[in-house]
């Protein structure tokens, strides 16, 4: 085989096999949920999540998705019988849906915690709180992602 | 040097709810970035971040990729007694970072 | 009245007219145009990211360095006010320096230090303290017989179109500030909150930088930080933005 021609086929399966990786697989939404569905069973090991308690502050829309403030704030008294254990953040559209887990007790106070998130895309936030009595409550905002303009690489 | 900021009251009454807000410097590479050539560059973020009060664990968290560059973490804790407050960061790559800070409860 | 002086005054209207500057009272801080929850990160120090640079930029104003073997602080109690009023025009050399120059200047001569490279950390985190200690004062660069020739660079440049997309800045931030392009709101460009925190960077940087953002944006061949041209742009900016109050360090998307 001349070298030109071998040159050409390394080139070209080189082309080929970096195409591949960097595209996305077709079944990325089905996957990303699936991601979630998981990290939450592990937070809760299977247990029911009920809807309510929790209240996820996010700002609707976001001026740029690497920083986004978010606070969760859980209705407790904070007692050693009655308390907020744990509050774990998701999100629905990141590679990799996990953004904290805190641990609080009754030296809190007061069930809140507050810190800056990465969001990918456009999509929902999810905040899960565990109870002393083993019991699961959570909140979810939907928010709008947009890009800032004038980019440093020229990615458009 | 790790840098961090940590914004504390430095006095309260017994039993009032101290609001502490902390920074710390670091990129937080989440691990999903690739350079021009396509290679992946390696996740690099603090993990874990844990704030005890005379000695006893009060607040902890677990840090994931989604969190953002320079982590802002916010929360609470009841003045008991005058004392110190420590802070400590650590994640992967050795990173480690420690803050303390004297409160006093009267 | 004179021929003559009836078709300066008509030059003077057109030129007036091709360019479309804000009336001062209307002009609008970046600030203003981003979201409630990206201006609470900057109002509060306390959760500021670029705090954090600020703290670094105010061990190294203390720290005895170079030769010399001084510290900003040995000279300097503070030096509020001077983010405030660079570019200046430096008497000794003739020339527009600003405040990054400024302090490279003191660097070199005065505590025969190496001076410290463009956009790295170190030059940030003293440009963020130099600039905090102004903040709040408003905007006022010199405008005079000797920064003219500067200043109407710096406006020429403002003026120009450039690049492949074959615009100039104050196209969009002159006449179509307010108004959105790709889901943002344009602003009107004034270097208020320099060196900023910005959300994208996810860190500090310069004014510089975010001009090169610009003018990529724009597909033209960005200028080198710390270029003459930069800083007679910058010079330029800090102009248009008189009387404005610093920000520094600001916040922004």
């Amino acid at each position: 085989m001349t070298t030109r021609r071998r040159f050409l086929l390394l080139a070209g399966g080189a082309a080929v096999s970096a195409a591949t990786r960097a595209q996305l697989p077709p079944d990325i939404q089905a996957r990303r949920k699936a991601a979630l569905a998981e990290a939450v069973q592990k937070v809760t090991g299977g247990a029911p999540v009920r809807p309510g308690r929790v209240k996820l502050e996010l700002p609707p829309l976001v001026d740029n998705g690497n920083a986004v403030p978010l606070a969760v704030e859980v209705e407790s008294p904070m007692t050693p019988a009655d308390h907020v254990a744990a509050i774990h953040v998701f999100t629905e559209k990141n590679p990799q849906p996990r953004v904290i887990s805190a641990r609080l007790g009754p030296r809190a106070g007061r069930a809140r915690i507050a810190t800056r998130a990465r969001i990918a895309d456009s999509g929902a936030v999810l905040a899960i709180a565990r109870m002393s009595d083993g019991s699961f409550w959570s909140d979810s905002v939907s928010v709008v992602v947009t890009l800032s303009a004038c980019l440093e690489d020229g990615l458009i | 040097m790790a840098r961090v900021v940590v914004t504390v009251p430095s006095q309260a009454r017994r039993g009032e709810i101290l609001q502490i807000r902390t920074l710390a410097g670091h990129d937080m590479e989440t691990g999903f970035r690739h350079t021009q050539a396509g290679e992946r560059i390696p996740r690099d973020i603090i993990t874990r971040f844990a704030c005890s009060y005379n000695g006893v664990e009060v607040f902890s968290a677990e840090l994931h990729p989604a969190m953002a560059a320079n982590p802002l973490i916010e929360f609470t804790t009841v003045a008991t007694d005058s004392g110190t407050l420590e802070f400590r960061w650590s994640g992967d790559n050795g990173y480690s970072a420690a803050h303390s800070a004297s409160i006093i409860v009267v | 009245m004179s021929v003559r002086a009836f078709r300066v005054l008509l030059l003077l209207a057109f030129a007036a007219a091709a360019n479309a500057q804000i009336a001062p009272a209307e002009r609008r801080s970046g600030y203003e145009d981003m979201g409630q929850a990206t201006r609470a990160m900057q109002d509060d120090d306390a959760v500021n990211p670029a705090t954090l640079w600020v703290l670094e930029g105010e061990s190294l104003w203390r720290k005895k360095t170079g030769a010399a073997a001084v510290a900003c602080a040995d000279c300097h109690q503070d030096l509020r006010g001077a983010a405030a009023r660079h570019p200046a025009y430096d008497a000794a050399t003739g020339t527009l320096v600003n405040l990054e120059q400024r302090i490279n200047q003191c660097r070199t001569v005065r505590q025969q230090a190496p001076a410290l490279a463009y956009e790295s950390r170190a030059l940030l985190a003293l440009t963020a303290y130099v600039g905090r200690q102004s903040r709040g004062l408003p905007i006022q660069v010199e405008a005079s017989e000797r920064t003219k020739p500067f200043l109407d660079a710096g406006r020429a440049t403002f003026l120009r179109r450039q690049g492949q997309l074959n615009l100039a800045c104050t196209q969009c931030h002159d006449e179509r500030a307010g108004r959105r392009l790709a889901g943002v709101t344009i602003p009107q460009g004034h270097p208020t909150a320099y060196p900023i925190y910005r959300l994208e960077w996810q860190g500090v940087g310069s004014l510089h930088r975010r001009l090169r953002n610009c003018m990529i944006g724009i597909r033209a061949e960005p200028y080198a930080l710390g270029s003459q041209g930069y800083v007679e742009l910058e010079m330029y900016l800090m102009w248009r933005a008189r009387g404005m109050p610093l920000e520094s360090p600001g916040v922004r998307p």
